[in-house]
C-alpha cells in the first residue's frame, strides 16, 4: 500500500514534470536541475516560435475536416504557453500572400515539434535512462 | 527580411541548436554536433538549389 501510494505519487510528479516542460519551454530541464539545457530551450524555442509569427506564419486551426491542418495545429501547439499568449494578443493570422508566411509555417510547426521532443527528452532524463 | 539564404540559415541554426543540446551533454560535442547539423542543412540546401537551377517550375 505504501509502495503503491510512492508509486502514484512518483507518477503524478512525472506526469507535473512532462506538463510543465511541454507549457514552458526548458521548464523540465531547469526542474531537474540541467540549467545550461534548459536555458537554452527556454530562449531559443519561444524565439524561434516567435519569429515564425513575425513572418506571417499561421496559427492554424482545429478543423476536423481537414486532418493535415489538425495536424499542423497540434504541432503549433506543441510550444506550450506561448501558443495560447499569441492568440490572446491576436498573432498568428497568418498572410498567405506574404513571400515569407510558409518559412513562418516553418519555423512555428517546427518549434512547437521541437518542444514536445525536449519534452521526451525531460521524461528519459527523469526516468534515469539519460 | 525576406532572403532565403538567411531564413534557411536561421532555421538550420535553431533546429541545430535544439538538436546539439538534446543530444549531446558536453559542451565540445554539442557545439561540434551542432556545426556538422548547421553546415549539413546549408550545405545540402545550397546544393540541392543549384541541382534545381537547370529545372524551372
Amino acid at each position: 500500500m505504501r509502495d503503491g501510494v510512492a508509486e502514484d505519487f512518483q507518477t503524478g510528479a512525472l506526469v507535473l514534470l512532462c506538463v510543465a516542460a511541454w507549457a514552458i519551454p526548458g521548464a523540465g530541464h531547469l526542474w531537474l536541475g540541467r540549467r545550461a539545457k534548459g536555458l537554452v530551450f527556454l530562449i531559443a524555442l519561444p524565439l524561434m516560435f516567435a519569429i515564425g509569427l513575425a513572418l506571417s506564419g499561421r496559427l492554424f486551426p482545429f478543423d476536423f475536416s481537414q486532418p493535415l491542418v489538425v495536424l499542423q495545429a497540434l504541432a503549433d501547439l506543441g510550444i506550450g504557453v506561448p501558443y495560447f499568449i499569441a492568440n490572446a494578443i491576436g498573432a498568428g493570422a497568418g498572410n498567405v500572400r506574404a513571400v515569407t508566411y510558409e518559412y513562418g509555417n516553418a519555423y512555428i510547426i517546427v518549434a512547437g515539434l521541437m518542444n514536445l521532443l525536449v519534452v521526451i527528452d525531460v521524461y528519459d532524463v527523469a526516468l534515469g535512462r539519460k | 527580411m525576406t532572403s532565403h539564404l538567411l531564413l534557411l540559415s536561421g532555421f538550420a541554426f535553431f533546429v541545430s541548436l535544439v538538436f546539439a543540446v538534446l543530444a549531446k551533454d558536453h559542451a565540445r560535442d554539442q557545439l561540434r554536433f551542432g556545426g556538422l547539423l548547421f553546415a549539413g542543412f546549408v550545405g545540402a540546401a545550397v546544393v540541392i538549389g543549384w541541382l534545381m537551377f537547370p529545372f524551372p517550375i
